[in-house]
């Protein structure tokens, strides 16, 4: 397929996938507290509500950071279908994270104040183990490009194994699921006041909430690099890998933001720079 | 042509002089102005008429040799004295050991010291060239308001000795066109040290305890230096005959690694790497202008360029492996120092000293790759560095302050400047721009070489992430109403910012045209092999660029129909207040917001003084590499 149909099919298909997947996300939570939980398509008639929604501001500039948050949101995870650079996909979704914090900050209250840090803190902790799986995969496979990537001939999973689990880590981290949500956790129950998301409604919200949906297709594609060279493994795994997701999230509290970060980094130490120590020294 | 460069040294060193003896404001200004007007076009001339030659040109005169003694003669006294005078006798003993080195060196070998050329110029030179002749010109300008705010308004109390703070402006810019096209070694070693001296007298401007202080540190570390450099000088000779820096690369390493080592050494500290990097932080002291000057066109970036230079024979060695190691060991340490401090300049200066540690790794790398790499960051460093500290500067005059955290609320009260800060910041840190662009071909370029290494550079862009974001955070927020306080700024303050924003821009816009036009030729000629970004990727980042750049048209919705509300205060707020709320007790309250530093975690000093035995124990390898 050409990369121009990838990413037709990309912008189109993600936000159904991504709205699908919290579906089942909340779904599953609910099973998993015993509640009856939502229907599966409650997050696209969440979405439909919000845009409807009056939108109240404090500062009158603060909605337009979240749509550059989602328009490069959707940038980045067009850069990954098309099959391009994985670090300009590092950064990409960097810069898109920062408009997003932005937003937060221009806001000007306090509650969206301490959520900006607090994602600044969890973006500090996750960076270097995403930068770190970018460098990884291009040791063993030779380029940086996601569509030479996914046609290694191997599975990256085999020589790759610690990498694998710290990106996990990092995944728990940037999807804001528990024991790593304090910057604003997914599930309004669990915090009235969403940090970040404090002064933000209707359309923004609703913006915030879509570019999630894409954030969560492109991260979950990253996983399916791990498995590329056999798709339908590739497929289980990803959604094995967001069942564990929802799992933790379930079961574990949250933490506070210094062992996040200092777990976070111990983990990227110790499985991602181990690794590549072994790969190294395998190879001379 | 050869007269181009003899002119770029010579002008501002004669305007220099002429600018010592002036007292008017107005004939000052006009000098300035005249002289930076003809460097920059100068430059720019000889860029355009070199686009397609690198030829290398040939002065024999000897009487500037002997002048050239002489001077050096004339700053050793002048050291000497200075160090008698301060009770400093590590600076006298330094004087002593390199003038008796040079002096010995020089009577000794007199005869036999025939230099071909003296001066050169090839495309990196040209780049570093523009840098010097049109940023540090653009300092100029902006230090003639600055500097009579300086005194008039701040800092009555101060001696005005604005005569020699011109005069040493200009004398710097002339020697670091010096640097940049000496091709004899000797020449290059006067005018290294040159700078040396001009920065020692412009740090310590203000003339206070601290400011005597952190000058006689900075001549104390860059002397080191600068003997190292000699030695270096003296042991190339020995070992191949010649002191043409031209000749060095001709050589096998066995012959020359030794003497290379030493010149890096004296790199290092001059780009204030972990052992050295305590006198960059105490250039704080001085005037804004200085700062600038010291971080973005000048004196750290002569450290930087000869490392560069070096860079082919570094390639794969054991001092080249010291290097790097050295540069990405800075670059962690200073990151993260950087995220415990709330002044501003400070953020500033770690954050020059953590890229320049960058760019010493690419050097130490020394592949192909690598130089490419460093140069690109050398240019976009050195242009949103300096447009920095020129906000920087004007910010301390007008709020009186220069903690970050005092920053609240700029984009109303500084609401030009605090655009030109979000440029500059954006143009540090954040895709597409430059230094992340730079950031990305250094990745890539370690990855290459030492894949071990790179996690030094995911670990250090980590804290860079969190410190500029939160900066600029503390600029867009706003809590009540706030005064218009631009008032008062003076054009040439005006003209340098704006110009270095725009300045800014371009270089990112430009970006392949800088690498394939100038920086890639020049690694070609190298190592008969080039580094380049992919078209594919110029194209994306071109997009991003074109994306970010249409934000500031949303504010044309700016009056479209949005609720306005309070902030939320836990629904406590005092009527109509978006800044304080009711307590417990039914009292009014304000709030406060205030960014993280991580006092708990990360203590600024212990931070350094574990890099600092690093790097030391890095430069005992290094030397010890030289000795055996």
């Amino acid at each position: 397929m050409s990369p121009g149909w990838r990413l037709v099919i990309y912008l189109i298909a993600a936000p159904l996938l991504g709205g699908l997947l919290a579906g089942v996300d909340r779904k599953l939570t609910a099973r998993m507290q015993a509640r009856q939980g939502p229907p599966l398509l409650q997050p696209f008639y969440d979405v439909i509500k919000l845009w409807n929604k009056e939108t109240i501001v404090v500062r009158r500039s603060q909605n337009f950071y979240i749509f550059f948050f989602l328009l490069l949101m959707i940038f980045t995870g067009g850069l990954f279908f098309a099959g391009s650079d994985l670090l300009l996909v590092v950064f990409a979704l960097t810069l898109a994270g920062i408009f997003l914090v932005l937003g937060a900050y221009k806001a000007s209250s306090p509650y969206s104040f301490l959520g900006a840090e607090r994602e600044l803190i969890q973006m500090m902790a996750y960076e270097p183990m995403v930068l770190i799986t970018a460098v990884s995969i291009y040791l063993v496979t030779g380029s940086f490009y996601v569509h030479d990537i996914v046609k290694h001939p191997d599975l990256l999973l085999g020589p790759l194994p610690g990498v694998f689990l710290g990106f996990l880590y990092a995944l728990e981290i940037k999807f804001r699921k528990s024991p790593f949500d304090f910057s604003c956790s997914h599930h309004a129950h669990q915090e009235l006041v969403r940090g970040l998301t404090t002064e933000f409604s209707g359309k923004a919200l609703a913006m915030i909430e879509v570019a999630h949906w894409y954030e969560t297709v492109l991260l979950l594609g990253w996983v399916y690099l791990f498995f590329a060279s056999v798709p339908i493994l590739g497929l289980i795994a990803t959604l094995a890998v967001y069942g564990f997701l929802i799992l933790t999230d379930n079961t574990f509290a949250r933490l506070k933001w210094l062992t996040a970060v200092k777990s976070a980094w111990a983990v990227t130490l110790a499985l991602g720079f181990g690794n590549i120590l072994t790969l190294t020294l395998l190879r001379y | 042509m050869m007269s181009a460069l003899t002119l770029l040294i010579a002008v501002p060193w004669a305007a220099g002089l002429l600018l010592w003896g002036i007292r008017s404001d107005r004939l000052r200004r006009a000098v300035v102005i005249g002289t930076v007007l003809f460097v920059a076009a100068l430059s720019v001339n000889l860029a355009v008429r070199l686009f397609h030659t690198g030829d290398v040109f040939h002065v024999d005169t000897h009487w500037i040799n002997w002048l050239m003694l002489a001077g050096e003669g004339g700053m050793a006294m002048y050291l000497l004295r200075v160090g008698w005078k301060q009770r400093h006798p590590v600076v006298v003993a330094l004087v002593l050991a390199q003038t008796a080195l040079m002096a010995w060196f020089e009577l000794s070998h007199g005869a036999e010291l025939r230099v071909g050329q003296n001066l050169f110029v090839d495309k990196f030179s040209i780049l570093m060239a523009l840098i010097n002749g049109v940023v540090g010109g653009l300092i100029c300008i902006y230090a003639l308001g600055y500097m009579r705010e300086f005194h008039d308004v701040h800092h009555p109390e101060i001696a005005d000795r604005r005569p020699m703070f011109f005069g040493l402006l200009f004398i710097f810019m002339g020697a670091m066109f010096g640097i940049i096209f000496a091709n004899n070694l000797l020449w290059f070693f006067f005018f290294w040290e040159v700078t040396t001296l001009c920065s020692f007298l412009l740090i310590g401007y203000k003339q206070t305890e601290e400011s005597r202080q952190n000058a006689l540190r900075a001549l104390n570390l860059n002397l080191m230096g600068g003997l190292a450099m000699a030695a270096g000088i003296v042991l190339f000779h020995t070992r191949a005959g010649s002191i043409e820096l031209a000749v060095l690369f001709q050589k096998t390493p066995e012959v020359v690694l030794a003497p290379v080592a030493l010149l890096a050494f004296a790199g290092l500290t001059k780009s204030a790497q972990l052992p050295f990097s305590r006198w960059l932080l105490g250039a704080m002291v001085a005037p804004t202008p200085v700062s600038a000057l010291l971080h973005s066109s000048t004196m750290v970036k002569a450290g930087l360029y000869l490392i560069l230079r070096l860079a082919p024979v570094l390639w794969g060695t054991v001092p080249g492996t010291v290097l790097a190691l050295t540069g990405a060991v800075t670059f962690v340490v200073t990151s993260f120092a950087a995220v415990c401090t709330s002044d501003a300049k400070k953020v500033l200066a770690y954050s020059t000293i953590a890229n320049l540690g960058l760019v010493v790794l690419c050097g130490g790398i020394g592949t192909y790759e690598a130089v490419w790499a460093g140069i690109l960051m050398i240019v976009f460093h050195a242009v949103a560095k300096c447009l920095l500290f020129l906000c920087v500067g004007v910010i301390e005059h007008k709020l009186h302050s220069r903690d970050i955290e005092k920053m609240s609320g700029l984009i109303l009260s500084l609401p030009r400047i605090s655009v030109f800060l979000q440029v500059g910041i954006a143009g540090m840190f954040l895709a597409p721009f430059g230094m992340l662009l730079s950031k990305w071909a250094v990745l890539k370029a370690v990855v290459d070489s030492y894949p071990l290494l790179a996690v030094f550079v995911c670990f250090g862009s980590a804290p860079t992430l969190f410190f500029w974001v939160k900066w600029l955070g503390k600029l867009l927020e706003v809590t009540g109403a706030i005064e218009n306080k631009e008032k008062g700024i003076g054009r040439g303050e005006w003209v340098a910012m704006g110009a270095l924003t725009v300045l800014t821009g371009l270089t990112c816009l430009f970006f392949p045209l800088i690498s394939s036009e100038l920086v890639e030729p020049y690694v070609m000629e190298v190592y008969w092999r080039t580094a380049a970004m992919d078209h594919g990727n110029f194209i994306i980042m071109t997009i991003m660029l074109c994306m970010v750049g249409l934000f500031p048209l949303s504010f044309i919705n700016y009056k479209r129909k949005v609720h306005v509300m309070d902030a939320y205060l836990s629904g406590a707020n005092v009527e109509r207040n978006n800044t304080h709320f009711l307590d417990a007790r039914g009292a009014a309250r304000p709030m406060t917001m205030r960014n993280y530093y991580f006092q708990d975690l990360l203590k600024e000093d212990q931070l350094l003084r574990g890099g600092l035995f690093a790097g030391l124990s890095l430069l005992v390898f290094l030397l010890g590499f030289v000795l055996l």
